[in-house]
């Protein structure tokens, strides 16, 4: 265990007395509570923390926030492993353990690094160019690529944590919580709104945090502004405040993600009864963005090696967590803003080297104490070159011409371990612009800055481009008054603003590539884009091959990609492309940002939305009997229907069969509790029918039931069923599983939309009734004897028709229907009682052998009488005349849905796919559905298809193969011989009428 | 995601709602009548503008009844919002900029 030798004795946001232990690729550290990994790590002398992404070159932590490019961290092993996240934004906990992500066998020595010798082959579109040949090669290639440049590992195991979604409307978001977040909410606040105030940090603050206690708010350091700021709102009922909460989306309608991280920084140790990270849906009336700005890097030469640092970091790193990053630092700036940080730094005891500033003559408070301080200040100078290996060892510092474009004189080396930088500042315009605002590139300010709002929001502060203090209370308070009047909260009102210690600026020298020297002037080490690997010379190339748009440059050299989405790199590359180019940066545009703003776990999007409880589940009142028998289940929709009853030793085939015998010989049951069922009532419900059925429904007498088919207006087959007739102006619809509710969707639609005159009502009743099904010559004999209020015989209870009673002592509609071929009734019954009449009928039928069938087997039967299946046998273009049943279509009628439809020349064609029924040569071959039919056949496809087979099974009672098979000019081929062509083999087939079993129907009718 | 004013339930999220496309497409009388070109029309052809569109809404996951959206294709803003069977407000040059 290494001590801490890189903290600073007294000062920082960190509690002292709570000493944590964290491991990093392996090696025990401590740190305290209040450390984020990267200032733990900081604090035991790790700056080295991985490899770059392409060349493989050592990387350090750069910046202490979001932005962060390098410090890439795979957090925890085995199933709470989590990959990718930023060091920068891990709290730290007692038992943490974290590794480096994309580098192999290790940090230190790591093989890929001779990319860094071969760069040249690397260039950008290299995905494009060097691997294009040959092509049946590409998947090699890809695999060795994905291996090379992969950042962190997906877990293998399941997510063993749990994840909450909350929705939740208020009047005034807020979305940052640096000053202008809070001066928002302080005045909302005050006005009696409701405001959600949401933070990515632990603590309310933003850049605050890492201010010195020589920033003053009224005379008093700024931490107890923001401290008696926090207690204030704290006191607000109506307002919420959530730290360690990133909004991450803006969505339409003022839509906006929040993705809480509630337990991570307690680890493992977290107790079971909080989620891991809770997701906020927010319907906010009013958005105010207090997002705040990221530093941006200089680009020079070796700009990259760890211990080059954004400046605003290393300040809060110091002033924040009391961690000194280095011990003796150099300063490169092209504005005001990092002279506070080498005076923070030398505070500190860091040896501040030299300040080397781009600008010709900065003035100002800070200048002048630099100069007091002794510090060396270079203006007019830049860093051209740094060297050293696994950290940064010194650096070369020239004196640049008067346009910036070239060094004059020799250079000189300074060294150092620590390398500040700040080219200025990049406000998080990223919520503003996907809420659809538009941005501009201002170029006093040398920053992308929101222009035009186009929904109810408005930025204040550094996202807005104000750099200061003071105007960023001031754009707090005045969006604040202004999103909670919007909101209806007329007596909000901005307090007198606060005196901050301010300094007046010097402008910012935008100087987006620095010269280098010698073999440096290529820039092919000037890194843009640090996550990616891209240099100042890509993008040159990307320009010279013609990948102006910045969308292509984006895509073709990929800065700007990857997990931080370019938040230090995108202005750099755009303001770059805009030098080569010869345009203005604003010409240029910027690519377009998308949600969400830093990674959002999967887990957090999916919440309780997974197992069990990613889509309902519907079960039968019969499913625990079902169970019992040890059946194997079929998801239908929703729906978990029994797919077969296998008995000890059988295999599904076996079972099927047996199933399916015992319903043509004597006696099957089967849960068809799962259809849907509409009831449809008013004076107006048969004339409703006659629309959507294409049949015609005047002269179904009450007690009697008929079939229909149910088209699209575009002729199409969509549903199908049976339809009783219960009493005057009442009716009974069964749809298929499926299907109930589409139809009944497509039932409503019509009534209210098109006929809105006619008195019809519609209620869902599919679970109201469970239903039982007895199937088979003995069905009549075992209904006879648990039925005593109802005549069975043939001629009193006909086919297709129902009757009222009482079955096994239940209140029951008996409906005489038959999707088997077999004598068959259907017993509803309220689904309470639905386990008692399956018991019931279970133990009556004993003696007949009555045997429980899935659907695999209630597919052979109708296949076997060649009763479709809508969406098995059809699919969306088949019309009831492909189907060959002309005799359900009525011609009568004037109109109904689809019927126009069926005489259009393309509905009429004599060569559409037509159902017909195949019975292959060989009748134990067996075709899979799906199987296509050849007219000619060839050594190797493509073969000219006129067909596929669409239903296909065993049939153990005709014990041989069974087909139904959509086909070209079908109906005209009867007697035909076809050809099938499979994997390796062809199989013929006679094409017949698609009914193979008791075609005359005396069975069904018996 | 869109933010819809139910006539019946007031303002939902879309996630309750189906959009069923363009509005005011009445079916036929008499289809017999209409020659194949008429009822392909009918049947198959929708506007695509950018900007005003009125479209049919089902309000699939509350009080399951069909209304009628005045929504601009670009901006998402929604501009009137009307029963079933009543006439669409006059196009504006608020509903036609979509702001």
């Amino acid at each position: 265990m290494t001590a801490q030798d890189f903290r600073i004795a007294t000062g920082g946001r960190i509690d002292r007395d709570q000493r944590l232990r964290f491991t990093f690729n392996g090696k025990p550290y401590t740190g305290y509570a209040g450390d984020s990994l990267a200032s733990a790590l900081l604090a035991n002398g790790v700056m080295m923390v991985g490899r770059g992404f392409k060349y493989h070159r050592p990387r350090g932590i750069f910046s202490a926030g979001a932005e962060e490019p390098n410090a890439l961290i795979q957090l925890a092993g085995g199933a709470y492993s989590e990959p990718n996240l930023r060091a920068t934004q891990i709290e730290l906990y007692d038992g943490l353990e974290a590794a480096s992500v994309n580098c192999w066998p290790s940090l230190e020595f790591d093989i890929s690094s001779v990319n860094n010798l071969i760069s040249r082959i690397l260039p950008s579109g290299f995905y494009y160019k060097t691997f294009m040949w040959p092509a049946r090669l590409w998947m090699t290639y890809e695999h060795v690529i994905r291996h090379a440049a992969g950042l962190g590992r997906a877990p293998k195991r399941p997510d063993p944590d749990r994840y909450d979604h909350r929705h939740i409307h208020c009047d005034v978001l807020i979305a940052g919580g640096g000053p202008a977040g809070l001066a928002a909410a302080l005045v909302a606040g005050r006005a009696g709104a409701r405001v959600i105030l949401a933070d990515e940090q632990s603590e309310m603050g933003g850049a605050l945090l890492g201010d010195s206690v020589d920033d003053k708010i009224n005379g008093k350091p700024v931490i107890e502004w923001v401290e008696a700021a926090r207690a204030e709102l704290a006191g607000f009922e109506e307002v919420r405040l959530l730290p360690r909460a990133t909004v991450f989306g803006y969505y339409d309608h003022n839509h906006l993600g929040i993705a809480e991280r509630v337990a991570d920084h307690l680890g493992p140790a977290a107790s079971a009864a909080v989620p891991r990270q809770r997701l906020w849906k927010v319907r906010a009336s009013q958005v105010v963005l207090a997002t705040g700005a990221h530093e941006r890097p200089l680009v020079f030469a070796d700009n990259d090696r760890p211990g080059v640092m954004l400046a605003s970091a290393a300040r809060t790193y110091v002033n924040r967590y009391a961690v000194m990053p280095g011990k003796r630092a150099v300063i490169v700036t092209n504005n005001d803003s990092a002279y506070a940080v080498a005076i923070d730094l030398a505070d500190v005891g860091v040896a501040v080297a030299a300040v080397v500033d781009l600008r010709l003559s900065p003035t100002g408070p800070l200048v002048e104490r630099i100069r007091e301080m002794g510090i060396e200040l270079l203006t007019g100078w830049a860093v051209v070159d740094t060297h050293g290996g696994h950290r940064v060892e010194a650096v070369d510092v020239g004196q640049l011409d008067d346009v910036g474009q070239a060094i004059v004189g020799d250079v000189r080396r300074i060294d150092c371990d620590l390398v500040c930088v700040s080219g200025g500042w990049s406000p998080a315009v990223h919520l503003m612009s996907q809420s659809r605002g538009s941005v501009r590139f201002d170029d006093e300010r040398a920053c992308i800055v929101p222009d035009k709002s186009f929904q109810e929001e408005r930025s204040a502060g550094a996202c807005n481009g104000a750099f200061g203090l003071a105007e960023c209370l001031a754009q707090g308070f005045k969006a604040g008054v202004e999103a909670a009047k919007r909101a209806g909260f007329a007596k909000a009102k901005a307090p007198k603003l606060p005196s901050v210690s301010q300094t007046k600026n010097t402008p910012i020298r935008a100087l987006w590539r620095i010269p280098g020297v010698g073999a440096k002037a290529r820039a092919d080490k000037h890194f843009v884009d640090l996550q990616n690997d891209v240099t100042a010379a890509d993008l040159a190339l990307a320009m010279r091959e013609g990948y102006h748009s910045v969308e292509h440059a984006k895509r073709y050299t990929t800065t700007g990609m990857g997990t931080d989405q370019g938040k230090t790199s995108n202005v750099n590359a755009l303001a770059i492309i805009a030098e080569i180019t010869g345009v203005e940066p604003n010409a240029v545009g910027v690519t377009t940002f998308r949600p969400p703003y830093t990674p959002v776990g999967y887990g957090t999007l999916a919440g309780r939305n997974v197992g069990a409880l990613f889509d309902p589940v519907r079960m039968t009142a019969m499913h625990q009997l079902h169970k019992q028998a040890g059946a194997v289940f079929e998801d239908v929709g929703q729906w978990k229907r029994p797919y077969y009853y296998p008995q000890a030793g059988e295999s599904m085939a076996d079972a099927v069969n047996r199933e399916c015998l015992a319903v043509r010989t004597s006696l099957g049951i089967m849960d068809a509790s799962t259809l849907g069922k509409i009831d449809i009532q008013g004076p107006d419900a048969c004339e409703f029918l006659n629309r959507v059925y294409t049949n015609a429904w005047d002269k179904l007498a009450v007690g009697r039931c008929r079939y229909g088919l149910m088209l699209g207006d575009d002729g199409m087959v969509f549903d199908d069923g049976v339809t009783s007739h219960m009493g005057d102006n009442h009716y009974l619809m069964t749809t298929t599983t499926g299907g109930a509710a589409g139809v009944m969707a497509w039932l409503e639609e019509w009534s209210q939309t098109e006929w809105p005159k006619l008195r019809v009502y519609f209620t869902s009743v599919t679970t109201h009734w469970a239903v039982a099904a007895i199937q088979g010559p003995r069905a009549r004999e075992l209904l006879s004897e648990l039925c005593h209020d109802i005549a069975l015989e043939r001629d009193d209870f006909p086919f297709m028709s129902w009757r009222e009673g009482t079955v096994a002592g239940i209140p029951a509609r008996v409906f005489r229907v038959s999707f088997s071929g077999e004598l068959a009734y259907e017993i509803n019954v309220a689904a309470s009682y639905g386990a008692a009449l399956w018991q019931a009928l279970m133990t009556s039928g004993a003696k007949y052998d009555i045997t429980p069938y899935g659907t695999e087997a209630l597919h052979v039967l109708r296949a076997e009488k060649g009763f479709i299946v809508v969406g098995h046998d059809t699919d969306g273009t088949v019309t009831p005349l492909d189907l060959g049943m002309d005799w359900i279509v009525s011609k009568k009628k004037i109109d109904f849905l689809g019927k126009r439809a069926l005489s259009r020349p393309d509905t009429m064609r004599s060569d559409r796919k037509q159902l017909v029924g195949l019975l292959t040569v060989d009748p134990l071959e067996v075709l899979p559905e799906g199987a296509q039919i050849v007219s000619e056949v060839r050594p190797e496809p493509p073969m000219p298809m006129i067909g596929h087979v669409c239903s296909s099974y065993w049939s153990a009672t005709l014990e041989r193969s069974i087909a139904m098979a959509l086909l070209v000019g079908g109906h005209g081929r009867l007697g035909e011989t076809v050809t099938i062509s499979l994997d390796g083999k062809t199989v013929n087939a006679t094409v017949t009428k698609p009914v193979f079993y008791d075609e005359e129907g005396e069975k069904i009718r018996g | 995601m869109l933010l819809l004013n139910c006539p019946w339930c007031g303002p939902r999220d879309e996630t309750e709602f189906s959009c069923r496309g363009e509005a005011h497409i009445d079916r036929p009388a008499s289809p017999a009548g209409l020659s194949d070109d008429q009822w392909a029309d009918y049947l198959f052809m929708r506007s695509n503008p950018k900007g005003r569109h009125l479209e049919r809404w089902l309000h699939s996951q509350g009080c399951r009844r069909w209304f009628n959206v005045e929504r601009h294709t670009m901006s998402h803003h929604i501009t009137a919002v009307y029963e079933m069977g009543k006439k669409p407000p006059k196009a504006s040059k608020k509903s036609k900029a979509g702001k």
